[in-house]
C-alpha cells in the first residue's frame, strides 16, 4: 500500500501532498521536511530507494522517489508493494502530467495543484493503484474537464455574480426592507 | 445649514449599514503570487493570515458563489502547512452542491482535511450515497474515490451495499473504482467481506485492465485475511494462470503497452497473487510452475519494466512450492541482477538474496564476491543491504576471508553501521571462529575500528571470552594493553572497558618476564608504575564514560593484589578518588581505600581472580563452582535469566533443580508456590506466599539448601522447606527483576530497577556455624 506521495522541489517547498492516512498539518510538514532532507543529499547515481524515514510506519516502509529537474517525486510505500513497479508508477504519473499540462513544468504544479490532486486521484485512490494506462487517465481527466467547462469552471464565478446583479428584479428592490433604519426626529424642522 | 449636514450623513451611515458591497475575494493564483512574492516566512505567514480571516468571513456569511474558490485556496494554504480544518463544512456544503465543479473541490477538500472527526462523517454519509447513485459516471467516481480514502467503520457499514452494486456496475470505470473502495471496506470491517467474495469469480473474466488490476489487489488481500477464501481462490489459480497467459502472449495493444511489454503492472500484481496463493499449497504450486517459469525467461530484462516482472517473478517462485530447476533460474536472475549497472536493480537483488539466502544458500553463496564489491558502493542503501547479506553468507570454510573483507569495510563505515557490524562479527566469531586467538584478534581489531559505537553485550561477551580461554589470556592482555598504550583512548571507549578489565584480572601476567619471551612481536616495555599511571589516566580523563572509569579504578584495585612495586601509587589514587565528584566513583575509592586498613588476605581474598562464568545456563548452576567470589558482578546480561523461574499463569513452568537440591518449584499466577520431587513426581506441599506483584508472569521461585525462595517484583521472601514457615523477607524499595543466590554462603545479589546491583548477606542461611562465607574464615 502505498502511504503517501509527496512532491517538493529542489529546496525543499511541498507542491504535492497526499497523504493515505489522517495526519495533522505539523507532521505533514515534519514529514516533508525530513523526506527532502534525506533525498536531497543522495547523488544522482544512486538507487531510488531509501529506508529509515522515522516518521511515517517505520521499518516495514521505504522511501521510493524520482528527481526530475526541479522536483523530487516521493512515495511512501510498505512491503507489499513491488520497488521497480512503483518507479514505473512515478513514471506513469509524470508522464501524465506532461500530457495533461503539455510539457509540465514546477510552475504548472504550483498554480494547478487541484488538477495535479485530480489527475493523481486517477492514478491511485485510497493507498492503492487504480489505473495505469496514460491513455485512459488522459481521457477521463479531459472528460471532467469538458463537464467542468460546461458549468464554466472555477473562474466563472465573476461572470456568474455579474450575472445575478444583472438579473435582479428591480420591480422586488421596492417590498426590500432596511432593517435598523432609524429617522432622525425632525422635530424643529419647518418648511 | 448645520441640520442638512446632519442629515446628510446619517442618510450615508444608513446606505452604508443597508446596502453592504460585496466584497470579492482575490483569485486562487493571486494568492498564490502573493505567497510566491513573500520574501520571508514572517511575511508569508502575514498574507496567509490574512487570507485566512477574509475566507472565515466569507464561510460565515454563507456565500454560495465563492465558496468553491475559497476550498480550493485553502487547500493550497493547507498544503503550505497553515491549519485549514475550519474548512471541514465547507467542504461538506460544496459536495452536496449540484454542480460538478463544487463536488470535485469539495470531495478533494474532504479527502485531504477531513480527520477521524466521527460527526462529520456522518454528515457526509448521507451526500455519498446519494452521489454514488448519480447518473453522472464521474459524480459516482467522485464519490467512490472519497469512499475509499475517508471511510470511517461506521460509513463503511452504512455504504457496503452501494459498492457490492457498483461492483456490478456495466461501467468499468466504476468497477474499478468500487473494487478498491471494497478493498479499503474489508480491510476497515473485515466481516464485510463475505458480501464482497461471490463476486469475485466475475472478476477474472473482465477484459479491463483496471478492473483486473484492482481485482487482484482486492483477492490478494482476502487471501491473506482468511484461511478459508485462500482455499476458495486457489481453486481458482488455473483461470488466474489461463488470464495471465493471455496477457503475456497478446499481441501489441497501444493502450497497455510500456516499452514493449503488455501491462507490466498487471504482470506484476497477478504474479504477486500467484505469490500469496502457492505459498505453502503444492498444487496451486505446481499449477503456476509452467507460466512462472515462461515469464522468468522470455521476459526482456533490458528495460526497468521488464526487471520489475523479472524481480516479482523472481520472488514468487522463491515463496511458492517451485520446482528446483526454477529456483535455480531465479537465483540466476538475481545473480544477473547483481551486476546490472542499475542500481535500483542491485538494489533489489540484495533485498531478495537476503530474503532467499536461508532456502538455498549453496545458491547465494556463488554471488559473494559480488555481493562484497557492493559493500564499496557510494550509495548507502546499497551498503546496508550488502552488509547484511555478507553477514548471512559467512560459513565455516569461508569465515576468515568474509571477516577480513568486513573489517576493512568497517574501517571506513558510517557510525550508524558500525554497532551493526560489530554486534554482526561477535555473533559471527562465536558461531564460526576457527582459533579461540581467531576470535579474540578479530574482536580487538573490531572494537579498535568501530570506537563508540559498540553496544554493551558485545564489551561483556568479549571479558566473558577472555575470561574462558585459559591459555591465550597472556597474549590477549598484551594485545589490549597495546591498544590502551598506542589508541586514541576517547573515541574508543568500549575497547578501553574490554582492555581495563583484563589488565586488571591478569595484570600479574602482564608484566611476567615469561610471558614477554613468549611474545612474537616487539617487547613490550612495561613497568608497573608505568601501567598505573596509564589507568590513572583513564579514571581521570574528563572525556571518559563513567562505566570506563568504573572499570580503570576496579583494574587499579586488583593490581594492587598483583604488583609488588605499584602497590602504594594505587593506594594514593584509590585514596584521591575518594573525594571525587561523581558518586559511584567516590564509594568504589572510598571500599577499597578502607580495604586496605583490613588484614591483608581480606583484600587477596576479595580481589581474586574472577572464576569463568559460564555462559547460557542458569547462574545458580555456574555459581555453585564458585571458589570464591570477587566483587565485579556478572555482566548484566547474564543476570537477566540467573534465574529462570518464571511461572507461567496456570500451567507453571517447570525447571530442573540445580544440583543442591531435588526439589521442583513451580509457581502460579495467583501467589501459590508448590514443591514437587521429581523422583516421586509427588506434591510435597503448598506454600501460599501471597506475591500479588508478579515478575513478567508469575511469582519466581528456587528451591536452595533447606530453603525454598520466592520473588515478586516488590519482595522476596524466604521460607523454610521442610515446614512451608517463613524465615525472612527482604524488600529492596525499588523493583526487582531478578535474584542469584550463592548456595552455602548465605549471599545473594539482587538485580533491581535501582543501578546498583544489590548483595544481601543472611547468615542463618549458610550452613556453617560460623554464618560467614567460607573463604572469610
Amino acid at each position: 500500500m502505498i502511504r503517501g506521495i509527496l512532491v517538493f522541489n529542489n529546496h525543499g517547498k511541498p507542491r504535492l501532498i497526499k497523504f493515505y492516512e489522517h495526519y495533522k498539518e505539523d507532521v505533514q510538514q515534519q514529514i516533508v521536511r525530513e523526506t527532502f532532507q534525506l533525498v536531497s543529499k543522495r547523488d544522482e547515481n544512486v538507487c531510488n530507494f531509501l529506508e529509515g524515514g522515522s516518521l511515517i510506519g517505520g521499518s516495514d516502509y521505504k522511501l521510493i522517489y524520482r528527481h526530475y529537474a526541479t522536483l523530487y517525486f516521493v512515495f511512501c510505500v510498505d512491503s507489499s508493494e513491488s520497488e521497480l513497479g512503483i518507479l514505473d508508477l512515478i513514471q506513469v504519473f509524470v508522464e501524465t502530467l506532461d500530457k495533461c499540462f503539455e510539457n509540465v513544468c514546477e510552475l504548472d504544479m504550483i498554480f494547478h495543484v487541484d488538477k495535479v490532486h485530480h489527475i493523481l486521484d486517477e492514478i491511485v485512490m485510497g493507498g492503492m493503484v487504480l489505473e495505469t494506462s496514460m491513455t485512459e487517465i488522459v481521457m477521463r481527466i479531459e472528460e471532467q474537464q469538458k463537464v467542468e467547462k460546461h458549468e464554466a469552471g472555477i473562474s466563472s464565478a465573476p461572470g456568474r455574480a455579474m450575472n445575478a446583479v444583472k438579473n435582479i428584479d428591480l420591480s422586488q428592490i421596492k417590498d426590500m426592507k432596511f432593517p435598523d433604519v432609524q429617522l432622525p426626529a425632525f422635530k424643529n424642522f419647518k418648511l | 445649514m448645520e441640520m442638512l449636514q446632519q442629515l446628510r450623513t446619517q442618510v450615508q451611515d444608513v446606505m452604508q449599514n443597508a446596502i453592504k458591497l460585496p466584497t470579492t475575494p482575490i483569485r486562487l493564483r493571486d494568492l498564490i503570487r502573493q505567497v510566491r512574492a513573500a520574501r520571508t516566512q514572517a511575511d508569508e505567514r502575514a498574507v496567509v493570515n490574512r487570507e485566512c480571516a477574509d475566507i472565515r468571513s466569507n464561510f460565515r456569511e454563507e456565500d454560495t458563489t465563492w465558496r468553491c474558490r475559497n476550498v480550493a485556496k485553502l487547500l493550497y494554504i493547507h498544503m503550505l502547512g497553515y491549519p485549514a480544518h475550519f474548512g471541514q463544512l465547507e467542504c461538506l456544503k460544496l459536495v452536496a452542491s449540484h454542480r460538478f465543479t463544487d463536488k470535485r473541490i469539495g470531495y478533494l477538500g474532504a479527502m485531504l482535511l477531513l480527520d477521524e472527526d466521527h460527526e462529520v462523517h456522518i454528515l457526509i454519509t448521507n451526500c455519498v450515497k446519494n452521489d454514488l447513485n448519480n447518473a453522472n459516471q464521474y459524480v459516482a467516481g467522485l464519490a467512490l474515490s472519497a469512499l475509499g480514502e475517508i471511510s470511517s467503520p461506521v460509513m463503511c457499514r452504512d455504504l457496503a451495499g452501494e459498492v457490492e452494486r457498483l461492483l456490478k456496475s456495466n461501467n468499468s470505470y466504476l468497477r474499478k473504482k468500487a473494487v478498491l473502495c471494497a478493498f479499503r471496506m474489508i480491510q476497515k470491517v473485515p466481516s464485510l467481506k463475505d458480501g464482497f467474495v461471490p463476486q469475485m469469480q466475475a472478476l477474472l473474466s473482465e477484459k479491463n485492465h483496471g478492473v483486473l488490476l484492482t481485482g487482484m489487489v482486492l483477492i490478494r488481500q482476502m487471501c491473506e485475511m482468511g484461511n478459508d477464501e485462500l482455499i476458495k481462490f486457489r481453486k481458482m489459480v488455473p483461470s488466474i494462470v489461463r488470464k495471465f497467459k493471455d496477457l503475456i502472449g497478446s499481441g501489441y495493444s497501444p493502450d497497455h503497452d510500456v516499452t514493449g511489454i503488455s501491462d507490466p503492472f498487471l504482470q506484476v500484481k497477478i504474479l504477486s497473487l500467484l505469490k500469496v496463493l502457492g505459498k505453502n499449497d503444492a498444487e496451486a504450486s505446481d499449477q503456476m510452475n509452467d507460466v512462472l517459469a515462461t515469464v522468468a525467461t522470455n521476459t526482456d530484462g533490458t528495460r526497468n519494466v521488464g526487471n520489475a516482472i523479472l524481480y516479482e517473478s523472481v520472488l514468487a517462485i522463491m515463496d511458492v512450492k517451485s520446482e528446483s530447476g526454477l529456483r535455480v533460474l531465479a537465483v540466476n536472475i538475481l545473480g544477473r541482477f547483481l551486476m546490472n549497472p542499475d542500481k535500483n536493480i542491485r538494489y533489489v537483488a540484495l533485498n531478495t538474496l537476503l530474503k532467499t539466502v536461508h532456502l538455498d544458500n549453496t545458491a547465494v553463496q556463488r554471488t559473494r564476491s559480488t555481493v562484497l564489491d557492493c559493500l564499496k558502493d557510494p550509495d548507502v542503501s546499497i551498503r546496508r543491504r550488502a552488509m547484511e547479506l555478507s553477514f548471512a553468507l559467512v560459513n565455516p570454510t569461508n569465515v576468515k576471508s568474509m571477516a577480513k573483507e568486513l573489517l576493512t569495510f568497517l574501517e571506513t563505515a558510517d557510525n550508524e553501521f558500525k554497532q551493526q557490524c560489530s554486534s554482526s562479527l561477535f555473533v559471527m566469531c562465536e558461531k564460526y571462529a576457527p582459533s579461540r586467538k581467531w576470535q579474540m584478534d578479530t574482536m580487538i581489531k573490531a572494537l579498535r575500528l568501530s570506537g563508540n559505537y559498540v553496544s554493551d553485550y558485545v564489551v561483556a561477551s568479549l571479558i566473558q571470552l577472555i575470561g574462558e580461554c585459559n591459555d591465550q589470556q597472556v597474549y590477549a592482555v598484551r594485545e589490549l594493553y597495546r591498544c590502551l598504550r598506542d589508541a586514541d583512548l576517547d573515541t574508543k571507549q568500549p575497547l578501553v572497558q574490554v582492555a581495563c578489565w583484563s589488565v586488571g584480572e591478569y595484570g600479574d601476567l602482564l608484566v611476567s618476564s615469561s610471558a614477554a619471551a613468549d611474545d612474537e612481536r616487539e617487547p613490550l616495555d612495561l613497568s608497573e608504575r608505568e601501567i598505573v599511571r596509564i589507568l590513572e589516566g583513564i579514571i581521570r580523563s574528563k572525556h571518559s564514560l563513567l562505566v570506563t572509569r568504573e572499570y580503570a579504578i576496579n583494574a587499579a584495585m586488583k593490581l594492587s593484589t598483583r604488583f609488588s612495586d605499584a602497590v602504594e601509587p594505587i593506594r594514593d589514587l584509590l585514596e584521591q578518588m575518594a573525594t571525587n565528584v561523581s558518586i559511584e566513583i567516590q564509594q568504589r575509592a572510598a571500599e577499597y581505600t578502607s580495604l586496605f586498613e583490613k588484614p591483608q588476605q581480606f583484600r587477596f581474598g576479595i580481589m581474586e581472580r574472577m572464576p569463568v562464568v559460564k555462559r547460557g545456563s542458569a547462574a545458580d548452576h555456574s555459581l555453585s563452582d564458585v571458589e570464591g567470589g570477587g566483587l565485579t558482578v556478572p555482566n548484566a546480561d547474564d543476570t537477566d535469566d540467573l534465574l529462570g523461574y518464571h511461572g507461567e499463569k496456570r500451567d507453571a513452568r517447570k525447571k530442573p533443580s540445580p544440583k543442591h537440591s531435588d526439589l521442583v518449584i513451580t509457581g502460579t499466577a495467583d501467589g501459590h508456590v508448590e514443591a514437587w520431587d521429581p523422583r516421586s513426581g509427588k506434591s510435597e506441599g503448598i506454600i501460599n506466599c501471597a506475591l500479588p506483584n508478579h515478575l513478567q508472569d508469575g511469582p519466581s521461585h528456587a528451591p536452595f539448601g533447606d530453603y525454598i525462595a520466592s520473588m515478586d517484583t516488590k519482595i522476596l521472601k524466604i521460607w523454610k522447606r521442610e515446614s512451608g514457615k517463613a524465615v525472612t523477607s527482604v524488600e529492596p524499595g525499588s523493583d526487582l527483576n531478578d535474584l542469584c543466590i550463592v548456595p552455602h554462603t548465605g549471599l545473594m545479589f539482587m538485580a533491581t530497577e535501582a543501578p546498583k546491583m544489590l548483595s544481601y548477606f543472611i547468615p542463618s542461611l549458610a550452613p556453617h556455624r560460623s554464618g560467614a562465607p567460607f573463604w572469610t574464615t
